[in-house]
């Protein structure tokens, strides 16, 4: 689950990690009051921030750095509400409908900190590079020895030897070292105690008195723990969500849009993520990714069918089943009963094997209804994309 | 021969009365497996479905000589499942639930690395050696017994796979579902190095996923070490950037972790790679003459 850059600060600031002073707003007037209020605090300048869920905001013109409560506010007032579009968003963008007013710092030197899982170790590590303010993707193509990686035993978290390694490794000057190893452990603590499954402060940053700040904070968590962390699952911002994929969550169906016009239903992601290829591989696109599981009901299958069908895009729906635990005769029923409750009328093409098959395959026959059944998996793929096609 | 389970293998069930721990419980029993007792904590001296159930699985392989467990735990108590087995010195651990937490499974594997036990998942639909044994969840009867090996980390493409050599009449050594998460027991470099050493597996399918780099490191070592043919498929060659498809470790993130790349490293170790998931057993059988 992503979360806003205003929200991983809040989340980090509770861990005693160092962030300039800040405050989101929703609305203009909100924003005029946060500039205000720092203006009149101290700060010497303020930034506006646009919040989406995606990087590359500061290039696709949704920061602006600002010195006085006029300025401040005309960038708020151009930033909120704009269709922010970055290399992540795709070419439609994000609207932004939050902003995060901060304090500007006297920046000395940008660095880049994160933490993630090492799939090859298991383990999880503690990265730092001098390259603050690049992608670290980038950073990694063109020379990985600008990145320093400290792994973590997760018996002993991170290590204050291994605080002092990557500080050096950054150049921090002697007499920063120590409040950086406190940085370090404290963004550690943080990770590991909310479930997290990435981290990044880029930049890090060290200010010209010596201090140090997440001048930025992009933090990720592991849904499969969302279950003990009620105060992390509050954060989710379904705005930012595309609507099918919020529909789908409510059902617990694993649902993800793309832009084709073949709509699929599968159980199994690795089978769901296969049917997709098999779908381009005869001619066709994928409409959407969509693993109904082991134990789809006939209720799911329902709602599953009216996310596929409320988007516009679907010409073909393509059913593709390997019942293991999911028996296909129940299936079967379910997926007559939806077509006729939903009076679905885009042509369905189905690939039934495994448990009750023979049983699923009948009660399909017996529905009167128009369905294409496939004997294999490519016949069937072959049948929907020809079907997607007259439907276009 | 086989690998990993066969008849000499002694089964229990952590979660032996929950309702998934008992329907697989019976359907092992019913393909031949020796199932030998469960565990759940609570319940022990009671019996469930003609099997004893115990508190502990240290108890439970004292009294009932088992060598191996299935867990069937809700996801956040598996970790700590997985730990009890080890502790209990299991040698084969199948962990077939799916949702465990990333930091838990982190904390398991830095025990279980070190450890004589073998745990396959989790997240996977666990090992079959057809006309032997199986542990795990997958229909039995779309197998056969016969001398390919399988290894993927998806439970449905498993069967998949199984299904296009059965109809074919090619039956399989071994099937082995490593799972879909980011952290698992047993990567596809282990299990092809088992599926390598067996001298009745005569022919290897070898099926990954998008996101990590396992396949890339297993393409390595089918480069360097195995004179089998091996015949391999990566699931989400569609898949766009930056998702999680369905499985915690299908995600391509930063550029890394794409089919294509996977593809290339495999055709390069001189595995079969086919692109449509439909061509898998055809593949297979033209590799091997048959």
């Amino acid at each position: 689950m992503k979360i806003h850059e205003y929200q991983a600060k809040t989340i980090l600031a509770k861990y005693g990690v160092p962030v300039p002073r800040g405050e989101v707003a929703n609305t203009l007037p909100e924003a005029a009051d946060a500039a205000r209020n720092l203006l009149a605090n101290g700060a010497t300048g303020v930034v506006v921030k646009a919040q989406i869920h995606a990087g590359g905001r500061g290039k696709g013109g949704g920061v602006k750095v600002t010195f006085n409560q006029a300025d401040a506010e005309s960038a708020a007032a151009k930033i909120l509400g704009m269709q922010l579009v970055t290399h992540q968003t795709g070419p439609t963008g994000q609207k932004v409908q939050r902003l995060l007013i901060e304090e500007t710092a006297a920046i000395d030197r940008e660095l880049y900190l994160g933490i993630v899982l090492d799939r090859a170790t298991g383990k999880l590590v503690f990265m730092a590079s001098q390259a603050g303010g690049m992608e670290i993707e980038e950073v990694a193509a063109k020379d990985p020895t600008a990145i320093i990686k400290e792994e973590i035993d997760p018996a002993i978290g991170l290590a204050g030897y291994q605080g002092r390694k990557l500080a050096f490794a950054l150049g921090l000057k002697p007499s920063m070292v120590n409040q950086a190893v406190v940085f370090f452990q404290s963004l550690y603590k943080a990770f590991v105690e909310t479930d997290a499954s990435l981290l990044e402060i880029n930049p890090f940053i060290t200010t010209k008195d010596d201090k140090l700040f997440a001048l930025d904070a992009k933090m990720t968590f592991d849904d499969n723990a969302l279950f003990r962390h009620a105060e992390v699952k509050a954060l989710r911002d379904v705005a930012e969500e595309d609507p099918l994929e919020v529909e789908a969550s409510k059902y617990a169906l694993n649902y993800i849009k793309l832009d084709g016009s073949i709509a699929c239903m599968v159980n199994g992601a690795g089978l769901a993520m296969a049917t997709m290829d098999i779908i381009q591989y005869a001619g066709g696109s994928p409409a959407n990714f969509l693993d109904v599981g082991g134990g789809a009901t006939q209720e799911q299958i329902e709602h599953a069918f009216e996310i596929l069908l409320s988007d516009k895009n679907v010409k073909a729906i393509f059913i593709n089943i390997f019942g293991g635990i999911l028996r296909v005769d129940r299936l079967a029923t379910g997926v007559v009963a939806a077509a006729r409750n939903l009076n679905v009328t885009v042509p369905i093409v189905l690939r039934l094997e495994g448990t009750n098959v023979e049983e699923g395959r009948q009660i399909l026959k017996d529905s009167g209804l128009n369905f294409q059944v496939g004997a294999t998996m490519k016949e069937a793929a072959d049948l929907v994309v020809a079907a997607a096609k007259v439907g276009a | 021969m086989s690998v990993l389970v066969d008849k000499n293998t002694r089964l229990i069930v952590q979660g032996i009365t929950g309702k998934e721990g008992t329907f697989h419980a019976k359907g092992a029993a019913e393909y031949g497996t020796q199932v030998v007792g469960g565990v759940t904590p609570g319940k022990g001296g009671t019996i469930h479905e003609g099997w004893p159930v115990f508190n502990t699985v240290a108890e439970a392989v004292d009294a009932t000589g088992a060598n191996a467990t299935v867990i069937f735990v809700p996801p956040p108590f598996a970790a700590d499942a997985i730990l009890e087995a080890e502790d209990a010195g299991l040698p084969l651990i199948v962990c077939i639930t799916e949702g465990i937490p990333t930091i838990d499974m982190v904390k398991v594997w830095s025990k279980i690395k070190h450890s004589s036990s073998r745990l396959i998942g989790p997240n996977c639909p666990g090992v079959i050696s057809p006309g032997k044994a199986k542990i795990g969840i997958m229909p039995a009867r779309i197998h056969l017994e016969g001398s390919i090996g399988i290894v993927s980390k998806s439970g449905t493409l498993t069967y998949e796979a199984v299904h296009q050599l059965t109809q074919r009449g090619i039956g399989q050594s071994t099937a082995i579902g490593i799972g879909g998460d980011p952290i698992i027991g047993t990567t596809h470099i282990d299990a092809l190095r088992l599926l390598n050493d067996d001298p009745d597996t005569e022919a290897i399918i070898m099926i990954g996923e998008i996101g990590g780099a396992a396949e890339e490191a297993a393409a390595a070592f089918v480069k360097e070490f195995v004179r089998k043919p091996v015949v391999g498929f990566i699931a989400g060659q569609t898949a766009p950037p930056g998702r999680r498809m369905g499985h915690a470790g299908a995600i391509i993130s930063g550029g890394q972790g794409t089919a294509a790349e996977k593809m290339k490293a495999m055709a390069d170790a001189g595995i079969h790679v086919v692109v449509s998931p439909a061509d898998i057993g055809a593949k297979l059988a033209e590799v091997i003459g048959r």
